[in-house]
């Protein structure tokens, strides 16, 4: 077992390494450079930009200035915003926890919901639940999210007035209360297309371990339906479902653009989208680099837990 | 013993089937799985079903244990078990018998236990299943099972995963889990099929000592001849849903009155104790030479991992006459399957030397190699696996022989010409493989390794999974096409008596390596090695080089024959 985990340990730094230079190259040929924008301010000359470009250490050769952003990114210095000023990680954080709390909630439901449709699908096979569960997940891969999310706002707040039109809080409120009011709809929106994906390979997997020789011994031995579902087959098909788990836990953090966008929710995704905008390099790479870091931690964390559920590989 | 079913009492009668007919979903081939079948168990015998694929005989089976697919129905019949008609009855009755009344065990128990629970929680779960007893009577029910079916260290099998264990060892977990309640009735379907030949000899000793310590009633259910005569006290022959013969298992063995069983019973492969007739006096050369062929396989070899080492061919040595066929005889990890493809070089060999032809194959690249590959072609066990599904048989003859140049008119009547040797007829061509039987399909196998005029033939379980009867002609095909083009032929298989039949020389590995080289004969009754001695004496329902054997099992056992 520690084995394995160093074993993957390594090959995570490794990945993450090669990760941040294609990053950071492709990052630097973009047109114009970090510096593009000052190019266009009427108030700085050319000779200032190559001051401030000095300044920068920009005009040192690509691998000097790779080596040592990526010295300082160790020691906990992921530089400094170009619009403000402020430490990266501050601006990381300050939005992180906007994110995490609509992402997480809807995954955490998506993935309830989604389970359950499945299993229900894979028992009641070709029922009426089953068909319209497909249908229904079909409808919700097909439409784009941010239409759900324009005609969730159209219908619960400019008809029905239940739930507000976007934004994470009221102004001057701010109660617990207040921010699950301002959670409901653009959650409910993220997770329909999660609930669909799950629900489908939740379905497939359960009729997977259903067709299983195991479950025809158990029935043999007289066990009951109900209890062939819980200690056979849920186990078994849930078991791919921890990888498909672990490939989400990023996009819990960094963010989903579009629904951030509608509902202007100030998490990851919009400061992604932002930064990008206003060519703010630091906050751009430091994005990028965090999420490099959670797709490899998602993905060791998801073999860890199938390793620590299946004997087969905690022991083989 | 050879009293008929009429005239069984129900006192001593386990198990009772009258007129049972299962009928199948529209759309299938048949409009019954079974048909108006009846057949009794006695308290304490064992009752052999036999049949080829598609007999119906697990159907049956299924029907007795109440667990038919939904779209599977019985639709008329009874089926009395311990004296209860369960034909009608509620899934929740049921549930109720099965495991209690009667139990079952399956085929291939390397899929048949939950990989996510240990051995003793699968075992224990019989108990729970029914309420039988506490959380610390079932945990010391558990481990005398595990003892009763002979596991080694019953307190630590007892926390093992499945995984951990052999195909053998989980055989017995499952018939330890099959026995915890002691029911009347167990019904085994095929559960020495799936495991090597010593293995079987082992499992269905066990079965036996069980059945006879108990008391029990056995239904088994085989394709296999030497197992009914290992074993069975009376047998049923079922063929396309229909039981045509059956008897005590003295009288289907020695004295078969229908002629299906007459013609199974033909089928089956004996031990030959004498050689084949070698084609012609000439001497010939060798063909091939194979020198201290070495294949180690490495896995996990990445950083702060162990290392696992595998020697799976080691320091093989052999040499092939040209027309002759070599015989490479093992059980399941013995190197066999290895070494066949090494020859082919699908696998590059880590040292020694295949000389083929005077030319040192293992040292060819795969470019210097390829013009030699028609040369050298095989035959695969899984005639449903090889053949690709959306290619005309007509396609997959013609598609390796254009690649090597030969010009696509020329190789499309090779193929029609080769169709009707090898017994199909030239309509094939044109036709997809899931339009075949197995059996038809292993012939369009052989077809398209004919269609190189190759030198020489590797069929690797080339009959494994065929039925008797197929298996039957489809070696007489080999071995015509071996008389008519000379062609040489390495048969890798694990069944000895199959080997018997096609080979002029016999090569038995074990863990890597050629434990004993020789003709069927002296393999058979004279054998040097142990191990070879091992594997001929587990052999089902064989004496070497004599018939069936079927006296003496039906009244005693012959302890120390298997194992």
């Amino acid at each position: 077992m520690s084995g394995f985990l160093l074993n993957r340990l390594s090959q995570s730094i490794v990945l993450l390494v090669i990760v941040s230079i294609i990053g950071f190259t492709v990052l630097n040929l973009m047109p114009g450079g970090p510096l593009a924008q000052f190019g266009l301010d009427p108030g700085m000359t050319q000779k200032d930009v190559e001051r401030l470009a000095a300044q920068l250490g920009l005009n040192r050769p690509l691998w000097i200035q790779y080596l040592d952003w990526a010295w300082r990114l160790l020691q906990g210095d992921w530089g400094h915003s170009f619009r403000d000023g402020s430490s990266v990680l501050t601006i990381i954080g300050r939005h992180l926890l906007a994110t995490l709390l609509l992402m997480g909630t809807s995954t955490a439901f998506a993935i309830a919901v989604g389970a359950w449709i499945g299993i229900r699908g894979a028992t009641h096979r070709y029922s009426l639940f089953d068909y319209c569960a497909t249908a229904g997940a079909m409808v919700a891969l097909s439409v784009p999210t941010f239409w759900f999310g324009l005609i969730g706002i159209y219908i619960f707040t400019l008809k029905l007035g239940w739930v507000p039109a976007g934004n994470m809080y009221t102004i001057g409120d701010g109660s617990v209360l207040d921010y699950l009011h301002h959670l409901i709809l653009p959650s409910l929106v993220l997770s329909l297309v999660h609930v669909a994906v799950w629900s489908r390979y939740m379905r497939t997997a359960t009729l997977d371990a259903l067709s299983q020789d195991f479950v025809k011994t158990a029935r043999a031995k007289g066990v009951s339906e109900r209890r062939i579902l819980l200690k056979h087959v849920v186990g078994n098909a849930l078991l791919p479902m921890i990888t498909l788990a672990g490939m989400q836990l990023p996009s819990i953090l960094t963010g989903a653009l579009v629904t951030e966008t509608v509902f202007t929710w100030p998490g990851m995704g919009r400061l992604f989208l932002d930064s990008l905008g206003y060519s703010d390099y630091p906050v751009v790479m430091g994005l990028l680099i965090f999420s490099a870091i959670l797709v490899v931690l998602g993905n060791l964390i998801a073999d860890i837990i199938i390793a620590t559920v299946d004997p087969r590989i905690r022991l083989g | 013993m050879a009293s008929g079913i009429q005239l069984a009492s129900p006192a001593d009668v386990a198990l009772s089937v009258r007129e049972l007919t299962v009928s199948l979903p529209e759309g299938m081939e048949r409009t019954h799985a079974v048909e108006n079948i009846s057949f009794d168990l006695k308290r304490g015998q064992i009752l052999c079903i036999i049949g080829e694929s598609g007999s119906g005989k697990s159907v049956t089976a299924n029907a007795i244990m109440g667990l038919l697919p939904k779209a599977i129905r019985v639709s008329s019949g009874a089926i009395h078990l311990d004296g209860v008609n369960i034909v009608g009855l509620s899934p929740h009755k049921l549930r109720g018998l099965r495991g209690r009344v009667v139990s079952m065990i399956f085929q291939d128990p390397l899929s048949a236990l939950n990989p996510l629970m240990t051995v003793g929680a699968q075992i224990e779960e019989v108990m729970v299943a029914h309420d039988v007893g506490t959380p610390v009577s079932r945990r010391s029910r558990a481990i005398d099972l595990l003892i009763e079916v002979g596991l080694p260290d019953p307190q630590l099998m007892y926390h093992q995963y499945p995984f951990r264990l052999s195909g053998g060892q989980r055989q017995r977990v499952m018939i330890a889990m099959a026995l915890a309640l002691e029911p009347a009735i167990l019904i085994a379907d095929e559960p020495t099929t799936a495991l090597d030949v010593t293995t079987q000899a082992q499992i269905l000793k066990l079965i036996r000592d069980i059945q006879r310590r108990k008391g029990m009633s056995i239904m088994f259910i085989t394709h296999d001849f030497g197992v009914v005569a290992e074993i069975a006290d009376y047998v049923v022959v079922m063929e396309k849903g229909h039981c045509v013969e059956q008897g005590s298992a003295e009288q289907v063995l020695t004295s078969p009155s229908h002629l299906y069983t007459r013609r199974l019973i033909a089928a089956v492969p004996h031990l030959t104790g004498t050689d084949r007739a070698p084609l012609d006096a000439a001497d010939r050369g060798p063909i091939l030479k194979v020198e201290c062929l070495v294949k180690t396989y490495r896995s996990g070899s990445a950083l702060f991992r162990r290392q696992r080492i595998v020697p799976a061919v080691n320091g093989v040595t052999f040499d092939l006459a040209s027309g002759r066929t070599l015989g490479v005889v093992g059980e399941s990890g013995s190197g066999k399957s290895s070494l066949g493809r090494l020859l082919i070089k699908l696998m590059e060999s880590d040292s020694g030397s295949i000389l083929f032809e005077g030319r040192d194959l293992a040292q060819l690249s795969e470019a210097k190699f390829r013009p030699l590959r028609p040369k050298i072609q095989m035959i695969f066990q899984d005639p449903f696996a090889s053949l690709n599904p959306r290619s005309t048989v007509g396609q997959i003859l013609t598609v390796g022989p254009v690649a090597h140049g030969m010009r696509y008119s020329e190789a499309c009547e090779r193929a029609r010409e080769l169709l009707s040797h090898i017994g199909l007829d030239s309509g094939a061509f044109d036709r997809y493989p899931h339009e075949f039987s197995g059996g038809q399909r292993q012939r369009i196998g052989i077809a398209r390794a004919l269609m190189f005029k190759p030198k020489l033939l590797i069929a690797d379980e080339a009959v494994s999974a065929l039925d008797v009867s197929i298996q039957a002609q489809i070696l007489k095909l080999l071995d015509q096409i071996q008389r008519e083009t000379g062609v040489s032929m390495i048969f890798i298989t694990h069944d000895l008596r199959v080997a018997s039949q096609i080979c002029d020389e016999i090569a038995v590995m074990h863990r890597g390596q050629i434990v004993e080289r020789g003709p069927p004969s002296q393999i058979f009754l004279d054998p040097k090695s142990s191990y070879t001695r091992e594997l001929v004496a587990a052999i089902p329902g064989e004496q070497p080089g004599g018939m069936l054997q079927h006296d003496g099992y039906v009244e005693y056992p012959k302890q120390g024959e298997t194992l």
